[in-house]
């Protein structure tokens, strides 16, 4: 098998993840297409880093967890706090910008 | 010459066997992921494709990152995740209705482009030679990225931390909420019921007079007609009230018809 595989693997988990992301309305599930991406181009770092036969991939996939890490962490309570203002979860109940 | 390259630009076949029954494992995950009605069901199905990329890290000779995806990903964040879907409500499925028309097609025709586009870059790089970490790890894995992560990324690695300060006042200053006015005393609550004179004592319980004790089933009047004041107001607004006025009294119809069955049996048999 040619390494190569694991790039088309992220390329294809990374679509998915963005057209989940265009297809859904739920708030919540399009903030996990969004993880899918993520995850997908750390694979692709991870599977770059083998290839170079240097770390510094590994190193930048590492960064990346730790950005994904806050982002969901400012994202959720985002999610909530719309939920508790509009009790409900679809972004297409979220078009204006006051209550 | 072309053996050497050939090890260098090829995995063992163990390797590749773990590849196609994993990956596409994973492909499953992800599309259950974006196709699944209920949040939950995505949420368990990310969390399966977060492991098996875990188990493709550590595949790749990135142990560290590995570990900190099964630990990070699977524990912290989808668990976050979890958390939010229950608070959020569980029940609260996604509609199907397209609010834009063609919006879905629309979408597949894009990941579609894109996923094609992406694919043959890929294909037409020149990925051919392979050099492995060998070389890259002969310090200990670890150290070697100890070294990196505190020598050339050490900015990073510092602005890192800034960053995860910020998010975590970020969010306790989105979902923190600041009590407007004071909560009333027990003694205000109570003059007030009496001022109002509609219910004076403790609301009934749920479950009086009826034959299931759970907080969702009505307490019985003695009429036997359901009293929706039994049952805590949460529930009634979500429509959860469990009506089994009916179910208990075709039980006891039930049981009288076959305590009569049997009187009669004995009687006959008499």
């Amino acid at each position: 098998m040619n390494p190569v595989n694991y790039l088309y693997l992220a390329a294809l988990l990374f679509t998915i993840g963005a057209a989940g992301v265009l297809i859904r309305r739920n708030t919540i599930v399009l903030f996990m297409c969004v993880e899918l991406m993520l995850n997908a181009c750390n694979l692709a770092f991870v599977a770059f880093s083998r290839m170079h036969g240097n770390l510094d991939g590994q190193i930048i996939a590492f960064f990346t967890m730790v950005v994904a890490a806050a982002e969901v962490v400012v994202g959720l309570a985002i999610i909530v706090s719309l939920f508790r203002t509009r009790h409900s979860a679809s972004v297409d109940d979220a078009s204006l910008m006051k209550l | 010459m072309s053996a050497v390259a050939a090890a260098a630009s090829a995995t063992s076949t163990g390797e590749a066997v773990q590849f196609w029954i994993l990956g596409t494992v994973a492909v499953i995950g992800a599309l259950a992921t974006i196709l699944m009605k209920k949040a939950v069901h995505s949420a368990l199905s990310l969390a399966g494709t977060m492991i098996i990329l875990a188990v493709f890290y550590l595949a790749n000779g990135a142990y560290f990152l590995g570990v900190v995806q099964v630990i990070v990903y699977t524990g912290a964040i989808m668990m976050l995740f979890l958390f939010v879907v229950m608070l959020v409500g569980v029940t609260a499925a996604d509609s199907l209705k397209e609010t834009i028309k063609g919006q879905r097609w629309l979408a597949v025709l894009c990941g579609l482009g894109f996923g094609i586009l992406l694919i043959a870059g890929i294909g037409n790089a020149s990925l051919q030679h392979f050099n492995g970490l060998g070389r890259a790890n002969s310090a200990g894995h670890v150290e070697g990225l100890a070294q990196l992560i505190f020598t050339r990324y050490v900015f990073a690695f510092e602005v890192t931390g800034a960053l995860l300060i910020t998010a975590a006042v970020g969010a306790m200053v989105l979902t923190h909420r600041e009590r407007t006015e004071r909560a009333a005393t027990q003694r205000e609550l109570s003059e007030r019921r009496v001022r109002e004179g509609v219910q004076l004592p403790p609301l009934p319980a749920p479950g009086v007079y009826a034959r299931h004790n759970a907080v969702d089933v009505p307490g019985l009047l003695p009429d036997g007609t359901p009293s929706e004041l039994t049952v805590s107001k949460t529930l009634r607004a979500r429509g959860q009230v469990r009506d089994v006025s009916g179910e208990a009294l075709a039980d006891l119809k039930a049981l009288e018809r076959r305590s009569a069955e049997r009187l009669g049996r004995e009687e006959a048999s008499k």
